[in-house]
């Protein structure tokens, strides 16, 4: 079953990126890597846990605050329930939990279809 | 009352539908236990000793008739026909069925109302004072900084999975009725030299089992920064608050570990990027809340001669408060009658008052942390049919800030987290103290129990706080006083706790200890405990040190 979706397509066989891929676990300061980003491939953001939710601040400062414009990608413990709120704070590609199915995933874009947040 | 715009119901609704569909993922197996806690406990719902809870959120404790009557219904038709309001102004279903749920949201968002956030790692509903917008000490309606609150913290994409749980408090008056310092965070609206508004900021306060006072991280916050600057403080919490010892994610722990200069000085390096940012308030973003809110259209009438005997007159010095318009007051509804469970009201009783709401108050309600109904606007000569109807309601107990206005948790009777039972306590208090006459000579007394460290009955601010514990599987209450809401101030504890028929006995002596030190009446219980401390009080209930049984220190009083 293909678990990854990036700009809200399933990707049934990711090609392996050129470049170098950063990954980035909830405790890490994405301060360390800023000066990389520019040539990175892709970053990745590891959730361990379905409840830590350390790296959507990391996501927001990765693109609000250190500029990066590439993939980013949410890996771990995703469930469809975290696809709304983590495409808010900047990711762009998720890596699915085993069991989660990618297609039927792809709804929980339009979970809502309005914020308050500006 | 806040009126919903398009946006507002739309999100409802669409929460509605994502539960709906979460749910049934979880029945069919597509969502483990672990996974489906996390979210349906940030739609209100926990699965407890007997059944699910469901707990509704009512912002800010305002609430409308229609949503009271709705609310009467739900209780009926998928509960067992009573509610219990909680000390966060919100409502509380006993007896739901899980399968239900999603129906119950979708009748909830029908009045204008959901549980969005009312439990789970997330920011809970914003709390404030229950007589916003009518109380003569006003500097801000707290209620409009509170939906602004309420709106910013719904859904916020990077705080949905906080190391824990968040609770934010506004009060808007010079007296503080929103009790500001034991929250996550507590703003309290100032008005500086020049005439502008602005919040004196606290941060880390809170109960639980580490009861702490918060401490001032800023003095005087420009409201427009009061959204940003709420940003700084939950980023540095969201990554480092503590996430190995749910005992230990609080911000308190994380404000203490770090002490409050580094911790501020933290907050000041996150605030500094998102200072007049996007999310900076506007005069415009403020007009269009207040312009959401409807307003009572007061009458000009005089102010009423106050009764001065008898049983209406004790209700009137009790639950009828001051307003800032002349001829009118705001009453307290009291759930506190003897033998009823506090805060639990019945659909009927829910329904009647809603009529009461709608006859006498502009079809009004607020909701207040002490687990009361307020009717915020009733002309002062309509008080004594107020009275009259609501005692045929049993809710005329003119009980309010006396000691059997006992604030307390669900306990062990409901809560699967409880080590004791609260709500026979707070009964048999009840029982002892039913001298109306006594009750008014000890005067203002606020007295709070939980049933366990979790504290939801807020016993460290009680005057006199009552704790469950569990000992080797028995329930023992330990007994703390000199608590206070505002200004925050925690209890001590008095000594080695007691079996659950020595604490009418305990409180009495208390009682008796407080009423031989005070200087006179007006000195309350609070200012004798905190004035002479726990070591009279001690004497009194475990007697002198060398009278203490040798073989049973902990049971000297038994």
């Amino acid at each position: 079953m293909a678990r990854l979706i990036k700009d809200r397509r399933v990707i049934p066989n990711a090609p392996s990126p050129e470049g170098e891929v950063i990954r980035l676990e909830p405790a890490d300061d994405p301060a360390a890597v800023a000066d990389r980003l520019a040539r990175a491939a892709r970053v990745e953001v590891n959730f361990p846990k379905f409840s830590d939710g350390r790296g959507f601040s990391i996501a927001w400062l990765l693109r609000q605050r250190y500029g990066y414009k590439g993939e980013l990608r949410a890996v771990g413990h995703i469930t469809r329930d975290h696809l709304y709120a983590m495409e808010k704070c900047g990711f762009d590609a998720f890596e699915l939990r085993e069991g989660e199915d990618a297609q039927e995933a792809l709804a929980a874009f339009s979970d809502f279809s309005v914020a308050y947040q500006k | 009352m806040y009126r919903y715009d398009e946006i507002d119901q739309r999100l409802v609704d669409e929460r509605v539908r994502q539960f709906r569909g979460q749910t049934e993922r979880f029945l069919a197996g597509k969502l483990s236990e672990e996974e489906f806690r996390a979210l349906r406990l940030r739609n209100g719902l926990y699965i407890q000793r007997y059944a699910p809870m469901l707990r509704i959120a009512i912002p800010y404790g305002l609430l409308s008739s229609k949503q009271l009557r709705k609310l009467a219904f739900i209780a009926r038709k998928y509960d067992r026909a009573y509610g219990h309001f909680s000390t966060r102004q919100n409502l509380q279903l006993n007896w739901p069925r899980l399968e239900e749920t999603p129906e119950i949201l979708a009748e909830l968002a029908t009045v204008e109302m959901h549980a969005i956030q009312t439990s789970g790692n997330c920011v809970r509903n914003i709390t404030t004072d229950h007589f916003a917008g009518v109380a003569a000490d006003e500097i801000v309606d707290s209620f409009v900084w509170c939906e602004l609150l309420r709106q910013w913290s719904t859904f916020h994409p990077e705080f949905s999975y906080l190391p824990r749980k968040f609770k934010i408090a506004v009060n808007g008056a010079r007296q503080d009725r929103a009790a500001v310092g034991v929250h996550d965070i507590g703003v309290h609206a100032l008005k500086n030299a020049a005439g502008e508004i602005g919040f004196k900021v606290l941060v880390g306060g809170g109960l639980g089992r580490t009861p702490m006072v918060g401490q001032v991280i800023r003095e005087f916050l420009p409201w427009p920064h009061l959204l940003t600057y709420c940003d700084a403080i939950l980023r540095v919490y969201n990554r480092y608050g503590r996430r190995d010892n749910i005992h230990k994610a609080r911000i308190k722990i994380l404000v203490k570990e770090r002490g409050i200069e580094r911790f501020r000085e933290e907050v000041d390096a996150e605030w500094a990027h998102l200072r007049d940012g996007s999310a900076t308030l506007t005069q415009a973003d403020v007009e269009r809340i207040e312009a959401r809110f409807t307003r009572p259209q007061y009458e000009e009438l005089p102010d009423e001669k106050p009764p001065e005997a008898g049983p209406f007159a004790a209700w009137v010095r009790r639950n009828v408060h001051p307003h800032k318009v002349c001829g009118y007051a705001a009453v307290t509804l009291s759930l506190k009658k003897t033998g009823v469970p506090p805060g639990d009201v019945t659909s009927d009783q829910m329904d009647a008052i809603a009529g009461l709401a709608d006859r006498y108050s502009g079809g009004e309600l607020r909701v207040s942390h002490e687990q009361n109904l307020i009717l915020a606007d009733v002309r002062q000569r309509d008080l004594r049919r107020v009275w009259q109807e609501a005692r045929a309601l049993g809710l005329a107990t003119p009980n309010i800030g006396l000691l059997t206005n006992i604030i307390a948790c669900p306990g062990g009777d409901f809560c699967s987290l409880a080590n004791a039972k609260s709500i026979p306590v707070a009964q048999a208090i009840q029982e002892r103290f039913d001298d109306l006459d006594y009750l008014h000579d000890i005067g203002e007394l606020d007295l709070n129990i939980s049933g366990c460290m979790n504290a939801c009955g807020h016993h460290h601010v009680g005057h006199i706080g009552i704790l469950g514990v569990d000992k080797h599987g028995e329930e023992w209450y330990q007994i703390e006083i000199g608590g206070a809401q505002s200004p925050a101030a925690l209890g001590k504890v008095i000594g080695p706790a007691f079996a659950r028929a020595e604490v009418p006995g305990v409180i009495e002596k208390l009682i008796e200890t407080y009423l031989e030190h005070r200087d006179s009446e007006a000195e309350r219980f609070v200012d004798v405990a905190q004035r002479i401390g726990v070591g009279p009080f001690k004497e009194a209930v475990y007697g002198k040190a060398d009278q203490r049984s040798p073989r049973h220190p902990e049971r000297a009083l038994a």
